[in-house]
Formats: C-alpha cells, sequence, structure tokens
C-alpha cells in the first residue's frame, strides 16, 4: 500500500485524556490500572477506567447520543487538537472526502444496560431510552461524523479485539481505493457489566492488575480507552508525521474463543502486513505485542512472533498500562507505536521481573532506549479467529 | 468521484417465503406469488457437529445464505468475508442483558458471551469453510447492507481478491423489539470478484446528497418490496429482483441520513 500519514493522533486511557499522560506514564512506567469500582461488576478484579467520564456532556445538539462511548468518543476528539486538526483538513479535502471508521465491540450498550434497570412494570424500556444512538454499532461512527461536521462514509467495524486494527486498515483501503481522501479511523470502547462478566464467566480475568508474557500471568484487566487517527496522503501531512506503512488481516478458521495453538493465523496477519509494507522481518524494530495477559494468547503469541521474527526484535504488551481496549485496543496501540517511533522508546511490560522463561522471543520487561526506532508491528487478535497487524514507521 | 467496480458471481437468499435463490427466482420475477412464512434456517452442514451444535438460529440464518453464494466457488477458503448486520445475535444479547439483571445473582454462559460478539457467524464460516482469509464484520443500523456492499467492494479493489458479502438480520426479542422493529429473519449474500471475473457487471459511487425516492415504474411496489422497509438486509431486494431479472439497473442505496450509495448493475 501506499504510505500514509497520521496527520493527528489522540488516546483516552486509564492514564488520561489524550497523548499526554499516557507518554508520560510510558515513559515513567506508570501504568493506569485500578481495583474494580463500578457497581454489580465481578468480585476482585482490576479495570482500567477514565476518570471523569460519567461527566463529560455531549454538545446539545447531539444530545440524544448521550451514552457512555460516546462520552468517551467526545473526549477523545477533545484531545491533543483532534477536532481542529479534522476541520483543517475538511477545509483542504471538503467534508464528502472524508470518512469515518470506527471499531467497537459493545458500542452504547451500558445505557442499554442502565435501561434495563428502569424497565417499567410491563418489562418495557424507558421512553427515553435512544436505541439507535447508543445501543446501535452505528452511533459511534455517526456520532463522530456529525460531531465533526463530515459527509463521507461511516462505518462501524465489529471484529472483537480487532476491531479498532481493522478500522484503521480498511481507512487506508477507503482511501487507497480513491473513495476518500482522508478518514478519521480507530475504536472506542468503554466498560460496561456484560463485557466484565462475560470475560468473568470465561474465567480470563486477572485478580491484580494484568502481567502480560510473566510466567505466572494470570489474565486479563479490562480497560475502557479512545484511539483515533486523521488519515491521509503523506504528501498532504504535516512534516515529520508518522506514517502508516502496511496492514494486515487473516481468520484462524479455527476456534471461536481460542487461538490456534500455533499462531497460524497471528502468523499470516502479520505476513500480510510485512508484504503491504513491502518490509522484511529484520526492519522492524518493535513489535508491541496483543499481549492480553491469558495463558494462551501470550504462548501463542510468542510462538506466531518467534516464527517470523526469530529473537531478534524486542516485544512488549503495553495492556498493563491501559489494560485490554478490546474493540479499541489495536487503535490505541497503534497510537502509543507513534508515541514510541516518536521518543525512540521501547516501554517493557509493566509489572513483571522477568518474561515467562518458556518464551523465545525478544520479551523486554525494562524500558529500553532505541534512538533508532524507525518501525514498530502492532499486533490484535480476538475472537472469532480475528487477526489483524498494523506497521508504523517514522517519515524517512 | 471514483467509482468502485466488480462482478457478481453467486448468490444467496433466505427469508420470509424465499427459500434460496434458485427456488425464489421466479417469485422475485413475479411470476410465482409471493407467501410469507417464516424461513426455514438449516443447520449449517459444512460445520463439525461440535461447532454446529454451538451456532445459534442468526449464526444459521447468516451460513445459510453463506453457503448457497459461494456454492459454486472451488476458492471457497481463499474469499475475503465481510458479515453487515444492524442487529447481530438479539437473542444472544437480550438474554445476557436479563442474565445481567436476574436477582440471584449473574451467571452468565460462556458459549453465549463468545458468541455474543458481532463476528461471531464469521467466525463460524471461516471455520466452516477452513479459510484464513481476512473477514470483516460490521454494523450499519438500516444502512447495514449498503455499508456492507461499499465495505466490500472496497476490499476488492485494495486487495484484489474476491468477497463474500453476507447480510443478515433477525427480530430482537422483548423488550428490545419495542425500540429496534424488526421484520422476519432475512439473509442475502453476493460472492464478488475483482473485474474481469465472469459474472454481472456490479459498479458502486458514494454520493454525498440524500436518495432520491425511487422512479415510478422503476420497480414493481409490492408486498415483497415492503419486505426491505422491515430488515435491514432485505434492503438488499431490488438490487436481488434486478438480478433475477436480468436486467440492468440503476439503485440508490441510503448510507446515512444525507448519503447514499449509487449502485449500477450491468446487464447479464
Amino acid at each position: 500500500m501506499p504510505p500514509l500519514a497520521l496527520s493527528a493522533a489522540t488516546a483516552v486511557t486509564a492514564l488520561g485524556r489524550g497523548t499526554g499522560p499516557l507518554r508520560a506514564g510510558l515513559l515513567a512506567r506508570r501504568g493506569g490500572l485500578q481495583p474494580c469500582d463500578l457497581p454489580d461488576m465481578p468480585e476482585g478484579i482490576w479495570i482500567g477506567r477514565v476518570e471523569g467520564l460519567e461527566a463529560v456532556a455531549l454538545p446539545p445538539a447531539l444530545a440524544g447520543f448521550a451514552c457512555r462511548n460516546n462520552r468517551l468518543a467526545e473526549l477523545a476528539l477533545a484531545s491533543d487538537g483532534f477536532a481542529e486538526a479534522v476541520a483543517a483538513t475538511r477545509a483542504r479535502h471538503g467534508a464528502g472526502r472524508i470518512a469515518v471508521v470506527l471499531g467497537t465491540s459493545t458500542a452504547g450498550i451500558e445505557e442499554t444496560e442502565q435501561a434495563w434497570r428502569r424497565r417499567g412494570a410491563d418489562g418495557a424500556l424507558p421512553p427515553e431510552f435512544d436505541y439507535a444512538r447508543s445501543h446501535d454499532l452505528q452511533s459511534l461512527p455517526r456520532y463522530v461524523r456529525a460531531r465533526l461536521g463530515l459527509r463521507g462514509p461511516a462505518l462501524a467495524f465489529s471484529t472483537a479485539c480487532t476491531s479498532g486494527a481493522r478500522a484503521i486498515m480498511e481507512a487506508a483501503a477507503l482511501i487507497g481505493a480513491g473513495i476518500v481522501d482522508a478518514a478519521v479511523a480507530g475504536g472506542v470502547d468503554t466498560l460496561c457489566r456484560m463485557t466484565l462478566h462475560g470475560f468473568a464467566a470465561l474465567e480470563v480475568l486477572s485478580h491484580g492488575p494484568t502481567r502480560p508474557c510473566a510466567a505466572d500471568r494470570d489474565g486479563i484487566s479490562i480497560g475502557e480507552a479512545a484511539g483515533l487517527v486523521l488519515l491521509e496522503r503523506a504528501g498532504q501531512a504535516p512534516a515529520g508525521a508518522i506514517r502508516l506503512l502496511g496492514a494486515g488481516a487473516s481468520s484462524d478458521g479455527h476456534h471461536m474463543s481460542s487461538p490456534h495453538p500455533d499462531g497460524e493465523g497471528a502468523v499470516a496477519a502479520m505476513r500480510m502486513a510485512l508484504r503491504s509494507a513491502g518490509l522484511a522481518p529484520g526492519e522492524v524494530g518493535y513489535v508491541n505485542l496483543h499481549g492480553t495477559g491469558t495463558r494462551a494468547n501470550d504462548a501463542m503469541e510468542d510462538r506466531a512472533v518467534h516464527q517470523l521474527f526469530g529473537d531478534r526484535a524486542p516485544c512488549s504488551s503495553t495492556k498493563g498500562w491501559t489494560g485490554h481496549a478490546l474493540g479499541a485496543a489495536g487503535a490505541v496501540e497503534a497510537v502509543i507505536a507513534a508515541l514510541c517511533l516518536e521518543e525512540g522508546l521501547v516501554p517493557g511490560c509493566l509489572g513483571i521481573a522477568a518474561a515467562d522463561p518458556a518464551f523465545r522471543c525478544d520479551i523486554v520487561t525494562g524500558n529500553r532506549a532505541a534512538p533508532g526506532l524507525a518501525r514498530v508491528m502492532s499486533n490484535s487478535f480476538g475472537f472469532g479467529g480475528s487477526n489483524c497487524s498494523l506497521i508504523l514507521g517514522r517519515a524517512e | 468521484m471514483s467509482g468502485l467496480r466488480c462482478r457478481i458471481a453467486g448468490i444467496g437468499l433466505l427469508g420470509p417465503g424465499l427459500p434460496g435463490w434458485a427456488a425464489s427466482r421466479p417469485i422475485l420475477l413475479g411470476e410465482v406469488p409471493w407467501t410469507p412464512a417464516e424461513p426455514v434456517i438449516p443447520p449449517p452442514a459444512l460445520l463439525p457437529p461440535t461447532e454446529r451444535r454451538r451456532t445459534s438460529l442468526v449464526i444459521r440464518l447468516a451460513l445459510a445464505a453463506a453457503t448457497e453464494a459461494a456454492a459454486g466457488a472451488p476458492d471457497r477458503a481463499a474469499l475475503e468475508t465481510v458479515f453487515a448486520s444492524s442487529n447481530g445475535d438479539g437473542a444472544i444479547i437480550g438474554s445476557i442483558l436479563a442474565a445481567l439483571h436476574e436477582p440471584a445473582g449473574v451467571a452468565l454462559s460462556p458459549t453465549q458471551f463468545h458468541n455474543s460478539v458481532h463476528n461471531a457467524p464469521a467466525g463460524y464460516w471461516h471455520i466452516a469453510a477452513g479459510s484464513a482469509a481476512p473477514s470483516l464484520s460490521l454494523g450499519g443500523h438500516d444502512d447495514s447492507f449498503a455499508a456492507g456492499l461499499l465495505a466490500a467492494a472496497t476490499a476488492i479493489a485494495a486487495r484484489g481478491g474476491p468477497v463474500l458479502l453476507v447480510a443478515y438480520d433477525a427480530p430482537l426479542p422483548p423488550p428490545l423489539d419495542a425500540v429496534r422493529p424488526t421484520g422476519l429473519a432475512f439473509a442475502a449474500a453476493l460472492l464478488l470478484r475483482p473485474e474481469p471475473a465472469a459474472g454481472v457487471p456490479l459498479a458502486l459511487r458514494f454520493r454525498t446528497e440524500p436518495a432520491a425516492p425511487p422512479a415510478s415504474g422503476d420497480a414493481p411496489g409490492d408486498a415483497l418490496d415492503a419486505l426491505a422497509a422491515g430488515n435491514p438486509a432485505a434492503r438488499a431486494l431490488p438490487l436481488l429482483r434486478a438480478l433475477a431479472a436480468g436486467r440492468a439497473a440503476r439503485l440508490a442505496l441510503p448510507l446515512l441520513e444525507d448519503a447514499h450509495l449509487a449502485v449500477e448493475l450491468g446487464p447479464c
């Protein structure tokens, strides 16, 4: 694919609003996870929660879109000058030439959970509950499109934990196909009871802050987050903007919730990303792992990454900082990859002293200075056997 | 604005009184009267029994249309897929929401939870087809079919391979059905191939103005057409009727309030 540029990028995570606190947290090795303090959630778990989310107001004209997920999207649009950057791009290309392509696993279903509690005696949901503008997957890109005054296509992808990465990959495809000149792409996913109790039922939630790649890792910490990038052709972006160099996707075709043990699907997605970027494995300086902290995922991913990179590429998961942001994870980690490129940083897995001795990749456990870091791969894998791999790089 | 071009090389259909593409052609042409009836959704024969047992009705609905559209494809495992659905698996979402509010305590079924993801039908399809090809799942409220068509044609343009598009939707259970009414279960699938493959030429353009109401005499407005108003996947019907007739057609599929997908179907 022709390289595209990230004209703007932002993330709102458990570490705070915008890339500022995320960058500072990565550099200082200070994470954002905390014991779960939301009501009616599984006992004894940790979460990545965005502070003050409940109090965020949407613009009055768009108040009908109010739900936890769109509040988080609103915070992201207001961070890092993102909405202003989109406005400048809109002035250049026209509103109809900018797409909104976003991933989410649960959209505004937290709003439905609240409405469910207020059901009438006949079981009916309360009249003020707005299904189309909260629960519906399309609610997220519709809100962002309306908020930014855009007129291009709006697509809501939901491929479980690859949603945010796939949204970035397909936004690039829309630009490549000439349908649009730019795209707001990424993912937004919020904490809700369905997700936390669902993962609890699968017995994959960690009892402390998640510790991906540790020998005694015990599962996932779920986090809520938004990650957004503004993609356009490299020649139209600010000088020095981080590039999206390649993307790849695949299906396991193996099992609904367990990855292929040897990571065949993961390898296929990484290979496709390398091919689309025209890169050899040796040209990637850091692999940001999906690294959820479950026994099965991390072991599979170590085997898959080792098959392509051997022990030559430093690898780590940053979910110890943010938690697993599900449908936003791939987008947030693309933004983290951009920060790592800007800082020349390989952020070692948080909260672990040493990697699982059974792992064969170069798993980094402390921050490593990497001043020449030029290209980063970011992996995302999900339920349904969905895999996606992105490659970002510094402008040449 | 640039357009997207591809060929329709296979069709699948399962809806009320529409038991498969081949069987439904005379009905779509108006040669045989349409009788509305709850569709009979077959178990997915392609899946091994252990996986088949875990499939819900909505997963089976999507797989039935996918299976028919890809039946003649020698490269089934190489097909990328796009699954488009507004409601996803409403029965599962409804049952999880109910379980979350059980006064006796929350006990979710692990199988229900992993089947609740929007890409569950896609996951089962790729297991059934033994396929490692990329797969997308998307939602688009009433415009899910048009959104899926745009995503599928974009994938062809970007990656140059064939794409199986599957649009499916089924009614939600109470109390969600009151806030999101949906007509009887409907699924349509199109096997799309890059030019110059054999098949019916299809050209798409995204237009930044609302779809004009259909010109009078463009298509017979009848009970079958009314299905399209009640189920997002049934918005494929005008395209399917033109395909059944083997005639060239220009269609405007609404995509968001202020835009549409302009569709040109070449003569067969």
